[in-house]
């Protein structure tokens, strides 16, 4: 299981690979039509596309001839959350991050006299 | 995958596709002298790493090649302690360890790159590297209430269910 869901954040590393979730996430579309916006060949959507359905993130029909890719939006959903809460809390240490900067002189050595204390911010 | 030129004005985060590696993206409006000192002065480090509304007591903090660190985030019942040791600690690259107690032997090797991106601002590019594609989901999906396991959970069901 683990090589599986490393598999799905794998996946989704790649901003290309996130544009294409995007795109199929307001419907399936084959592999031409997601690569129509994109200054790059068929065959390297292509390679995209498998990546994300070994993953699981995505599957294609097999009877359709036209194999139009899928959203499994389960999936997606579950790793993005993951991924949403890590990347938010990063953002809330490093917000923190920024008001202490303000407090520091060039040289990283903290003010005497705080600008975020001046500002009534103290945390 | 990160595009010169473009600024990151809020934190990005990549799980590496070749190695089981997380990394963590952030431009900030600081020299990179500012982000090292925040980083390696202990009473400085203690004031922003949070958690958030979680006290941080540093217990030990030896920031030179060699050193160690431990510190403890919470209170009584509810703290929680990690630590590791300092490889390199250079303005350039700050290259550490970094241990959970509850988790002795999962040790992330974590490094910290600061570059002048013009501007006066300063791209911060931090990386954990794990000790296997297992441990480096668990770490990302540890900030979710519900762990990896119920992760790993969900995905046996879709599996069993034929949904993938």
């Amino acid at each position: 299981m683990a090589d599986q869901l490393s598999r799905v954040f794998a996946a989704l590393a790649d901003p290309t690979r996130r544009d294409i979730i995007d795109r199929l996430s307001s419907g399936d579309a084959t592999v031409t039509a997601i690569a129509a916006p994109y200054d790059v060949s068929i065959q390297a959507v292509s390679k995209h596309v498998k990546v994300l359905e070994d993953a699981g993130l995505v599957t294609r029909s097999r009877q359709a001839q036209r194999r139009p890719v899928h959203l499994e939006a389960e999936v997606f959903d579950l790793a993005s959350m993951w991924l949403e809460r890590y990347q938010r809390r990063a953002e809330e240490r490093f917000q923190r991050l920024d008001t202490l900067l303000d407090d520091l002189d060039e040289d990283g050595t903290p003010l005497t006299h705080p600008r975020t204390a001046q500002k009534g911010q103290a945390s | 995958m990160t595009t010169p030129g473009t600024d990151i004005t809020r934190a990005r985060i990549e799980a590496d596709e070749r190695v089981p590696m997380i990394h963590i993206y952030r431009d900030f409006a600081a020299t990179p002298a500012q982000l090292f000192r925040a980083h390696t002065d202990p009473d400085l480090f203690a004031r922003w790493i949070g958690p958030a509304g979680m006290g941080v007591d540093i217990g030990y903090w030896d920031a030179r090649d060699g050193g160690s660190w431990r510190y403890t985030a919470g209170h009584g019942e509810e703290s929680t302690a990690f630590r590791g040791c300092f490889h390199t600690v250079s303005e350039e690259r700050v290259v550490q360890t970094f241990s959970w107690e509850e988790m002795p032997d999962a040790v992330a090797l974590e490094t910290l790159t600061l570059d002048e991106i013009g501007a006066g601002r300063t791209r911060l590019h931090a990386t954990s590297l794990c000790g296997s594609f297992e441990a480096r989901d668990g770490l990302l999906a540890s900030a979710m209430e519900t762990g990896v396991n119920d992760g790993y959970d969900a995905i046996d069901r879709m599996l069993e269910a034929g949904e993938l």
